[in-house]
């Protein structure tokens, strides 16, 4: 028999690079959270728990609470959700579904070049364009119809909360919508016929069928655009205003972990204060696995109700 | 040229066992008479775009009887069945021409919508679609969709349809359960469940068992041959086995155009044109 020689140690070696591959990612992982805890050291030391619920900022007296820009962090990323989730879903739809078919392609491309453009770009845009857009147009707006409510109330500076989220939606939209998009082209065919033929119209099958059989990847979608949201620095930076202080109004300016280490980075002097800023860090590090765990352990149970 | 002569003898012999195998599938005193008629397709012409896909196909479909559309791969049975919903519609550049009469409606013109369209005329798939939902919110959805029922209402409904589609034994008790969860064959039968639980005049379809085991497709046969008589059933099968087993009339199906139509023995056992007798016979397809 005149058989081809084969190298049989091919399987072995390339699960063993892969596996080094993927095993790598963990290693990182690991090095990040000890390298973050132990730089942190003098900091947890200081402050304790306290450092997770204290409102004060104070280089001068090396006094510092990570609360503000915590709670800039979570809620900037709600209002981007908040804002980017529907978009996103009717964007996605309208290229999977609706749009017809010459207009797919160069359209599905322009939302995803929005992800390549740099978040300065994104950051510079929101400080000159949006900010005074807001200032003298939607601020004034909201304040004149919905004024009663007091996350619409103060000044309007343009620059603040809701500026920020706003920004933030604008770049997380193309990652959630172009998943989104691939998610529902991945709607068999068949299954949406027989939505049809039993006499849906197009927003039934959307609604009843095409989202809840991907509910799974769009889940993953938007997991993708808070995990951006979450840690996005330098947009955020140019107009979340900087401040340190906690208001009811989304018109106030307030502070993101990732804004106040990119602020402030360069300036710690003392040693407190730079490893405040990187428990901080730890500290946005942790938020974003919690969430992401929890989102996973929602999205499996909910799986497990209906099955 | 010995060996020529005896493949050619064997071929003959294949074929009359072909044919015995498919009479000893027909049922006895199966001479049925058209009666009434359902849908009356006249001259109906379909395209694809610039592409023609069927020629003046013309046929009547018989009420509460079983139809079957046979033929080689590509010939347009199921393009033909698909009209019958207009589901075409939902794809742009496809269009038909002609008349579908039902009920004294040309069901090709919007003179019908076809939202109401397709409560009248339910489709069963290749594939099985259960919807990501529950078994009981799979059939209670259609149900909602067109009606204003209660919810007893619609409770009863639902075990009625699963009932009528030989699945209520096997799921009772476990209705909660995602209609994914069930086997090929249950998840077919679910989809005719849902699909008979809108009421429909007639049921499309489009090779119900190509995906499914042999018990699983006698279980779908058997449920035919007892919704027979309560609705009119319209089904393209590529199994000649299967026409002759469940269907009352047969279309033989050729490049688009309807080659022969008649009562199903006819088909099988006297066509009147050669090249049905060739594809029935498995000499062609």
């Amino acid at each position: 028999m005149n058989m081809k020689k084969r190298k049989i140690w091919g399987d072995v070696i390339f699960r063993g690079l892969t596996a080094s591959f993927a095993s790598g990612i963990a290693v990182i992982f690991i090095a990040i959270i000890v390298v973050l805890w132990h730089q942190s050291q003098p900091s947890i030391q200081k402050f304790g728990f306290s450092f997770l619920v204290s409102m004060s900022w104070n280089p001068v007296h090396e006094q510092f609470g990570a609360l503000i820009p915590i709670a800039g962090t979570l809620l900037t990323t709600f209002l981007a959700l908040l804002f980017a989730i529907p978009l996103s879903l009717g964007i996605a739809l309208f290229l999977a579904e609706l749009a017809p078919h010459w207009l797919r392609t160069p359209f599905g491309t322009a939302i995803e070049l929005l992800a390549a453009i740099p978040s300065i770009v994104y950051g510079m845009w929101g400080l000159f364009v949006l900010g005074p857009l807001m200032a003298d147009y939607v601020q004034p707006f909201l304040k004149a119809t919905l004024g009663f409510l007091p996350i619409f109330s103060g000044s309007s500076m343009g620059i603040g909360m809701l500026t920020a989220g706003l920004v933030l939606t604008l770049m997380i939209i193309p990652f959630i919508s172009s998943v989104t998009r691939d998610v529902f082209l991945m709607v068999p065919q068949p299954l949406k016929e027989a939505a049809y033929g039993l006499g849906c119209t197009t927003w039934e099958v959307v609604r009843d069928v095409m989202i809840p059989y991907g509910r799974k990847g769009i889940a993953g979608a938007v997991f993708l655009g808070m995990g951006r949201a979450l840690g996005e620095t330098m947009a955020v930076t140019f107009v979340i205003g900087n401040a340190y202080h906690l208001s009811w109004s989304l018109f106030a300016p307030g502070n993101s972990i990732a804004s106040t280490l990119a602020n402030e980075f360069t300036e710690a002097d003392g040693q407190v204060y730079l490893s405040s800023l990187i428990e901080l860090g730890l500290v946005l590090f942790l938020i974003t696995l919690i969430i992401l765990s929890l989102a996973q352990i929602w999205l499996r149970r909910s799986a497990a109700g209906r099955a | 040229m010995n060996h020529v002569k005896e493949g050619k003898e064997r071929i003959t012999q294949a074929i009359g066992m072909g044919k015995k195998s498919i009479a000893m599938e027909l049922m006895p005193n199966k001479k049925p008479e058209i009666g009434e008629i359902k849908l009356s397709i006249r001259k109906l012409n379909f395209y694809y775009g610039d592409k023609q896909a069927l020629f003046e196909n013309t046929l009547d479909i018989a009420a509460k009887r079983v139809t079957a559309f046979i033929g080689p791969s590509g010939c347009g049975k199921s393009t033909h069945i698909r009209t019958y919903n207009r589901m075409f519609e939902l794809y742009k550049g496809f269009r038909a021409d002609g008349e579908i009469i039902m009920d004294g409606i040309n069901i090709l013109t919007t003179a019908i919508p076809a939202l109401h369209l397709r409560r009248r005329v339910g489709m069963i798939f290749q594939k099985p679609t259960p919807f990501p939902m529950s078994l009981f919110d799979n059939i209670a959805y259609g149900l909602k969709l067109h009606n204003a029922f209660g919810a007893s209402e619609i409770e009863g409904r639902v075990e009625k349809a699963l009932k009528d589609a030989a699945l209520w034994d096997e799921v009772q008790g476990k209705l909660h359960h995602q209609g994914t969860a069930l086997s090929g064959g249950q998840q077919q039968r679910l989809c005719i469940a849902r699909a008979l639980a809108v009421e429909p005049d007639v049921l499309l379809m489009d090779e119900p068992c190509s995906a499914l085991d042999p018990i699983a497709t006698a279980k779908i046969e058997e449920l035919i041959e007892e919704l027979k008589g309560k609705l009119t059933i319209v089904i393209v099968t590529h199994n000649m086995q299967q026409a002759a087993r469940v269907s009352d009339f047969t279309a033989y199906m050729y490049m688009g155009k309807l080659m022969e139509f008649g009562a199903t023995s006819t088909i099988f056992m006297n066509p009147v044109r050669k090249e049905t007798e060739d594809y029935v016979t498995g000499r062609f397809g």
